[in-house]
C-alpha cells in the first residue's frame, strides 16, 4: 500500500475541512487556547497581529520559531504561520517545523518583488491572498491550495475584503459563461494561466476554497463575508484587539456558522464591548496599503 | 424519497451533499435540531472536531443526536465525525456523543505534512479504494459488536457497529461513491424495516 504525501487532494482537502469556520491570529499559547476554546478551526501563529505590524513599521518577517512552537504545543487544532512573499527559506523552515499550513502573506514585508514561491514544490499546503481572478489563478498555478481575499489587513475596515470577494466572484461568473474562443484573450487580460481558467469555466467555480480576510472586526462583518460567498473567514487583529477577546471569538464563530440568522447575530453583538479601532482606507498612503504587495 | 441529513455546523458539508445528489438522493443541511425529525439518515462530516464539538454543545445537538441514534436511525461519521461518535478518546480528552463502542485517537497519523492518500481494501467493496487521509484519526480499540471494514498499516480506519458507520478518511473528497453507498444501503434497509414494522403494527390492531 503505497502512501502518497502532499497531493492536491490532501492539500486542498485540508482547506475544505476548514470550511464554514474561523481562523484566528494569535501571538502566544494563551491566545491560541482562547481561540481553540471559542471554536476556531485553526490559528495563525504570529509575532504581532497586523494592526501592530502596521504600528511598528520596519521590516516584518516570519515569526520567531519559539512562538510558532509554543502555539503548536498549546492546541490540537491546525496551526498556520506566515512566510514573506517569495521567501523560500522561511517557508522551508516553517514546513520543517511541522506547521500545518503556510500563508505566503502580504502582511509581511515581501522578500521578492518579482516572484512568488513555487508552492507545488512543498509538502505543506499554502494559502495566498488575492484581489481578483487573475491573481487568484496565478497563485493556484503556483500551487496554492487555498485562497483568501487580501482585504486591507490590520485596519478593522471591511470595505477592501468586500471589494475583493465581489470582484473574484463576478469574474468567476463571467468566465463560466464565456465561449471557448473567448477564453485565451480573457486569460491574457487577467494575467491568468489558461489551463486554470479553463477548469474554472468547466466547473463554474474556483478549484480551491476562498476565505475572506483583511478587515473583519465584528460578528456582522464575518456573516457579511459568508453571505457574499466566502467559504470561511480569517480574523486577524479583530479578536485580540477587541475589549473582550473570549466573547468576540465565540460570537464570530457562531455568526459565521449561522450567517443568515440575523436575530442571533443581533443577540451575539449585544454587550460584546468595543470592537478594535478601525482605520479609514483613504487615510493610508500607497506604501501603507499591504494589499498592493504581491504580483 | 430518501433524505439524508448532513450536520451543517462546519466542514465539508457541500461535498457530501453533492455526492448524495449524484446518487439521486436528497441532501439536507442540518443547522437546527428540529430538522433531525425530517431525515432518514445522518452524516457527521469531516471538519474540525473541536469546532463541531463546541457548536453541537452550544446549539443543543447532543441529546437529539443520541436520541436519533437510539432509534437505530443510521449515522455515518467521517474523520471528525468518527471523533464525535466515539465512546472513548485516547489521552485526556472527554468523549462527546459516545454512540459508537470504539476508542479513537485524534491526529493519529501526525500533522498535515503527514496527511496522505493510499489504496485500501475495504470489506464490501470489490476494487481497491483510493482514500484521502487528512490529519486523520484511527480506531485504537473496538468493542465486540464492531465490525472492522478496513485497516491501514494495521490501524482500523473504517468500521461499522449496527446502524453506525465510520471512516477516518474522506470519501467526500473523491468521485468514488462506493463507500457512501454502504451507508445509503443501510439507510434504505432501515426505511424498509420501519415500513414493514408499521404494516405489522397495523395488522395487529383491530
Amino acid at each position: 500500500m503505497e502512501k502518497k504525501l502532499g497531493t492536491d487532494n490532501v492539500k486542498r482537502g485540508m482547506a475544505q475541512m476548514q470550511k464554514g469556520g474561523v481562523i484566528m491570529d494569535v501571538v502566544n499559547a494563551e491566545q491560541a487556547k482562547i481561540a481553540e476554546a471559542a471554536g476556531a478551526v485553526a490559528v495563525m501563529a504570529l509575532e504581532r497581529v497586523p494592526s501592530d505590524i502596521r504600528a511598528a513599521g520596519g521590516v516584518a518577517r516570519m515569526a520567531d520559531p519559539r512562538i510558532v512552537e509554543e502555539v503548536m504545543n498549546a492546541v490540537s487544532i491546525p496551526v498556520m504561520a506566515k512566510a514573506r512573499i517569495g521567501h523560500i527559506v522561511e517557508a522551508r523552515v516553517l514546513e520543517a517545523m511541522g506547521v500545518d499550513y503556510i500563508d505566503e502573506s502580504e502582511v509581511l514585508t515581501p522578500a521578492d518583488e518579482e516572484y512568488h514561491l513555487l508552492k507545488s514544490d512543498f509538502t505543506v499546503p499554502f494559502v495566498c491572498g488575492c484581489r481578483d481572478l487573475g491573481e487568484a489563478a496565478r497563485r493556484i498555478g503556483e500551487g496554492a491550495a487555498m485562497l483568501r481575499t487580501k482585504g486591507e489587513p490590520g485596519t478593522g475596515n471591511i470595505v477592501e475584503a468586500v471589494r475583493h470577494m465581489r470582484m473574484v466572484q463576478a469574474q468567476v461568473r463571467k468566465v463560466s459563461v464565456m465561449s471557448d474562443d473567448e477564453l485565451m484573450t480573457e486569460a491574457k487580460n487577467l494575467g491568468a494561466p489558461f489551463e486554470i481558467l479553463k477548469q474554472i469555466k468547466e466547473s463554474g467555480k474556483l478549484p480551491v476554497v476562498n476565505f475572506a480576510a483583511g478587515g473583519i472586526a465584528t460578528p456582522a462583518d464575518a456573516a457579511l463575508m459568508m453571505e457574499l460567498g466566502a467559504d470561511g473567514v480569517f480574523v486577524g487583529s479583530g479578536i485580540f484587539k477587541s475589549e473582550n477577546p473570549e466573547k468576540f471569538a465565540s460570537a464570530i464563530v457562531q455568526a459565521t456558522t449561522y450567517y443568515t440568522d440575523y436575530e442571533l447575530i443581533g443577540k451575539l453583538s449585544k454587550e460584546l464591548g468595543r470592537a478594535m479601532r478601525g482605520i479609514e482606507i483613504s487615510k493610508l498612503s500607497q506604501e501603507e496599503r499591504m494589499q498592493e504587495r504581491g504580483w | 424519497m430518501t433524505v439524508i441529513g448532513i450536520l451543517g455546523l462546519q466542514g465539508a458539508v457541500e461535498e457530501h451533499a453533492k455526492q448524495l445528489q449524484t446518487l439521486g438522493l436528497e441532501a439536507e443541511v442540518i443547522k437546527k435540531t428540529e430538522q433531525l425529525e425530517e431525515i432518514d439518515g445522518l452524516i457527521l462530516p469531516g471538519g474540525e472536531s473541536t469546532t463541531m464539538r463546541k457548536l453541537t454543545e452550544q446549539y443543543g445537538f447532543l441529546e437529539p443526536i443520541r436520541e436519533f441514534s437510539a432509534k437505530k436511525k443510521p449515522i455515518f461519521g467521517t474523520c471528525a465525525g468518527m471523533i464525535l461518535m466515539a465512546k472513548e478518546l485516547s489521552g485526556v480528552e472527554e468523549a462527546h456523543l459516545q454512540i459508537m463502542d470504539v476508542r479513537v485517537k485524534r491526529n493519529a497519523f501526525g500533522r498535515q505534512r503527514d496527511s496522505f492518500e493510499a489504496e485500501l481494501d475495504i470489506v464490501g467493496i470489490d476494487t481497491p479504494y483510493s482514500a484521502v487521509f487528512i490529519r486523520a484519526p484511527f480506531i485504537e480499540s473496538a468493542g465486540e459488536h464492531v465490525e472492522v471494514l478496513a485497516k491501514y498499516d494495521g490501524k482500523i480506519v473504517a468500521a461499522r457497529e449496527g446502524h453506525i458507520l465510520t471512516c477516518a478518511f474522506h470519501p467526500e473528497l473523491t468521485d468514488d461513491t462506493s463507500f457512501l453507498q454502504i451507508f445509503v444501503k443501510m439507510v434504505e434497509k432501515h426505511k424498509q424495516r420501519l415500513k414493514y414494522s408499521l404494516v405489522e403494527e397495523g395488522r395487529q390492531s383491530p
